[in-house]
């Protein structure tokens, strides 16, 4: 009896495992989300706690009396101990409550949800164009490394690292909008485009797409396309750096020279076996690039009046406005989260040894 | 020119990261005939209701949108308040009883007829409501418990008004065209009233007034459109939109402006002012603002609190010699706490840099070896310009300065909790009468740690303010204008000998215009800005 229950009970285990196995994937990566996501929640709450600005006057300004002071000191719970804020923000936050933003007198998720579709779309054209150039511009450099495609490749690279963005943003918009007149000015749209399309994504390039407005599409692509080469240069500075040497290391390996030997043809060996094995620390290398793009970039912003999440954020953090702070905080901190999943979804494609 | 070779190459380089850029088709235009397109710095704006804000953009607005009983000629603000939606108004005997006649036929943008009713609504909502600048109006002795007989509307084209006291009538009428006592269309608004918030929700984001603009839209950090009130009093502004774009930046303002996209810039640094003087599509407007720079010592402090140090102090800056260089365009010098044009102006400037007197003034205090002190400045450009000059001032005499810079709420929160020696900072009128700055500068009825009376700067620098309390107070319940406007001239020669205080510079705005525009009223010290007159 007793050693048919054991082989029952094996069986039964093997036969669950393969779910188990998924489910306890599941649930390990869904801890590790949530346990993050708590830790920044606190880490970050902590830091608006001991930094030296009063919120309350944020909220009711220098020349409040003492009574209205008191009272938005109540309101915002600062009379309350710490982990009993820090409990309450944690429950609202739970309950997709992200408390409203002092600076703008909105809850702050309908203020995320107006900063960062602006920064997501600009973000993804910057990635996209620095992808687009800088890859083949690493393999390119890494290949005649050297010699003068290299040099230039790598000359440009590091202009593009070491400029400020505040001077390539300015001069950037002299001569394309001032004086060349090529693409549109600060802002996301001309000022006549505005409200025509109704929002549906939040961001412009998609809605008028939606809308199938080409005119409004084609304006909002001029306004886009500066900020985003600009940002889209500083990624593909990195992205061509990095494609380089890890291509260079790449060709230094034996079974490039088989494959040389065997006779393949040198794009082939070049594109094909080198770059493929580049593919996976380089996702790792865009995708990072991409998150740091999505926090926003305040300079880019303020310069092209671009209404994105960096500028917001900083307004916040200059101001005081924690539940803003920590709002933007935490969509951050979604982004890396789901950037890196991303990426562990990426690496299974392109490596074959995880399929 | 500003084109060199070196920067044409170096845009070249950008060129190759852009190389799809010339198949897009450029879409410009000028500004069209009836619109006006302003570029400014709105991101202080939190919201439009008007019993509630309290900020530079918002008065602008205000402005714009509302109208008052009694208001200013934009575009002659010498002549002081003028009728508006009051007709006319008697004062009675006593002083504290005021009777405002409303004008006949005046309607709200929404059609609504302007009555009594809505004035009573208004000024009363301000009070309910609570909000931060309702204090320039509980000031008169209005409270949640009296509204009953102190603001009253006898009927449709009466209304009553009465104070707790006696007070210089220019005082109460100056207060009554801020933008706190705005009116509202208490229709609309009480249609919109949501858990008896009177219908601040609602108007926050919404307008209901009857000024030469009605809100169109307004998206924070990004733009603000105003369309025109067919209905206004004053007749329809040609300007049948106002779009008022956030640009933070002033050298992407003063682009738009040379493009031809925007039609006034409002937030110009002096070196792209100096930059648009050649061409002739552009030309500038200067005017001055309300906002003083000064310097204060807290009287916490055993040196500081010395007279002889404190009149050492007002020697060792170099006034015009910052006027001249770093500050031209921004500041000028003015050495008295109310600002020029207002009410009292006082213009004297007894103060220069004279390093020799103040070494002797710091000897016959006992300080010949100078001493150190610490300065509390925000990071903001032109003070810290400021706080550096000052510094190498002080450091001819002797004076060691360290600066010590943080964020407008850090600073302030040190300036408030008397946790600092020397502040650097700027104060701006809260609204239209000397009484605003005489009240925070030269008042003080209560010196001590626990009176907290955190709005008053004498209280933040430890300032007693003897004499000074009693004749503010006495100034500000003087019925006879010209009389009061002498109390506090005379009221300044004296600050500037004693007080703790170092008025330093007044404030002037330029703004950048398309050559076409006119009309364009900056509002003086007095106000913001107005857009109701602009044609071009």
């Amino acid at each position: 009896m007793t050693s048919v229950d054991t082989t029952q009970g094996v069986r039964r285990r093997k036969a669950a495992s393969p779910f188990l196995r998924v489910a306890k994937r599941i649930g390990a990566s869904l801890f590790s989300v949530i346990a993050t996501l708590f830790g920044l929640l606190f880490v970050t709450f902590l830091i608006a706690r001991v930094m030296p600005i009063d919120p309350v006057l944020a909220v009711v300004g220098e020349r409040a009396s003492n009574e209205i002071y008191e009272a938005a000191y109540k309101q915002l719970g600062l009379d309350q101990p710490f982990i009993v804020q820090f409990f309450y923000y944690v429950r609202d936050v739970v309950t997709g409550n992200f408390g409203m933003s002092n600076l703008t007198a909105r809850p702050v998720l309908d203020d995320i949800a107006r900063v960062f579709p602006a920064t997501l779309e600009l973000a993804t054209l910057a990635t996209i164009i620095g992808v687009l150039f800088g890859i083949p511009a690493g393999v390119v450099s890494a290949v005649y490394e050297g010699r003068w495609p290299d040099q230039v490749i790598r000359f440009i690279g590091l202009f593009g690292y070491s400029m400020p963005i505040f001077w390539i943003g300015l001069i950037g918009l002299m001569v394309f909008y001032g004086k060349l007149g090529w693409v549109g000015g600060p802002g996301r749209l001309d000022i006549f485009y505005e409200d025509i399309i109704p929002s549906v994504t939040g961001m412009i390039l998609v809605d008028s797409l939606i809308a199938r407005d080409w005119t409004i599409f084609w304006n909002a692509v001029s306004h886009i396309i500066l900020p985003a080469s600009i940002l889209g240069y500083y990624s593909l500075a990195y992205i061509s750096r990095m494609t380089r040497s890890f291509m260079l290391e790449q060709l230094g390996q034996e079974y490039i020279t088989t494959a040389r030997v065997k006779g393949l043809s040198e794009t082939k060996v070049i594109w094909r076996h080198a770059l493929g094995n580049v593919m996976i620390p380089l996702i790792t290398v865009i995708v990072l690039s991409y998150a740091s793009l999505l926090e926003g970039s305040v300079l880019t912003e303020v310069i092209f009046a671009w209404p994105g999440l960096g500028n917001y954020i900083t307004n916040a953090l200059l101001s005081a406005d924690m539940n803003a702070v920590l709002g933007g905080t935490v969509i951050v901190g979604l982004v890396f989260v789901g950037l890196n999943l991303l990426s562990d979804f990426l690496y299974k494609i392109v490596d074959p040894r995880s399929r | 020119m500003l084109f060199k070779k070196s920067i044409a190459a170096l845009s070249l380089t950008t060129a190759l990261v852009l190389p799809m850029i010339g198949a897009i088709p450029a879409a410009h235009a000028e500004t069209p005939p009836n619109m006006l397109v302003v570029a400014h710095r709105i991101d202080d704006l939190i919201s439009l209701d008007p019993q509630e804000m309290f900020e530079f953009s918002g008065t602008d607005y205000a402005n714009s949108v509302y109208q008052t009983l009694v208001d200013y000629d934009d575009r002659d603000f010498s002549k002081g308040f003028g009728p508006s939606i009051a007709e006319s108004w008697d004062i009675s005997e006593d002083g504290k009883t005021y009777t405002f006649k409303i004008a006949d036929g005046m309607k709200f943008a929404s059609g609504n007829p302007i009555t009594a009713k809505d004035v009573e609504f208004s000024l009363r909502r301000a009070i309910l409501l609570k909000k931060t600048p309702s204090f320039i109006l509980t000031q008169f002795g209005f409270t949640e418990d009296n509204l009953g007989e102190t603001l009253v509307a006898k009927d449709d084209s009466t209304f009553v008004l009465v104070t707790d006291k006696k007070y210089a009538p220019s005082f109460v009428l100056n207060c009554m065209t801020s933008a706190i006592a705005s009116i509202v269309d208490s229709k609309v608004v009480q249609e919109h009233e949501v858990d008896g918030d009177l219908g601040n929700a609602w108007l926050k984001v919404n307008s209901a007034g009857s000024g030469a603009f009605n809100l169109t839209s307004w998206k924070p950090n990004e733009s603000l459109t105003i369309s025109s009130n067919p209905n206004f009093s004053g007749g329809e502004p040609a300007m049948k939109r106002v779009i008022i774009r956030h640009i933070p930046e002033s050298a992407t303002q003063r682009l738009l402006l040379e493009k031809g996209d925007v039609d006034i810039a409002r937030n110009l640094t002096p070196e792209d002012v100096a930059g648009l003087a050649d061409d002739k599509h552009l030309k500038v407007q200067q005017d001055l603002r309300g906002r003083v720079m000064y310097l204060s010592m807290n009287q916490g402090d055993e040196t500081l609190s010395n007279p002889k140090v404190i009149e050492a102090i007002k020697y060792l800056i170099d006034y015009d010699g910052m006027a001249d260089s770093f500050l031209k365009g921004q500041y000028i010098v003015h050495q008295a706490f109310l600002p020029l044009s207002y009410l009292g102006e006082l213009k004297d400037k007894p103060f220069k840099l004279d390093i020799e007197k103040a070494k002797a003034l710091l000897a016959e205090a006992g300080y010949e070896d100078g001493f150190e002190v610490e300065f509390i400045v925000r990071t903001e450009q032109d003070r810290l310009d400021i706080a550096q000059a000052l510094q190498n001032n002080f450091a001819q005499a002797g004076i060691k300065v360290s600066i010590i810079q943080g964020t407008g709420k850090e600073i302030l929160g040190k300036y408030r909790a008397r946790d600092f020696q020397i502040y650097v900072g700027v104060w701006g009128p809260d609204y239209p009468d000397p009484q605003t700055n005489a009240d925070t500068f030269a008042s003080n009825p209560d010196n001590s740690l626990e009176a907290k009376l955190t709005g008053k700067l004498a209280w933040r620098n430890a300032w007693p303010a003897t004499g000074f309390t009693e004749r503010t107070e006495a100034a500000v319940q003087e019925s006879d204008t010209a009389k009061r406007a002498q109390m506090y001239v005379d009221m300044q020669k004296d600050f500037q000998k004693e007080a703790p205080f170092a008025i330093m510079f007044q404030k002037t705005e330029q703004n950048g215009l398309g050559a076409d525009v006119e009309g364009y009223s900056m509002g003086a010290a007095i106000t913001g800005s107005y857009y109701g007159n602009v044609t071009k």
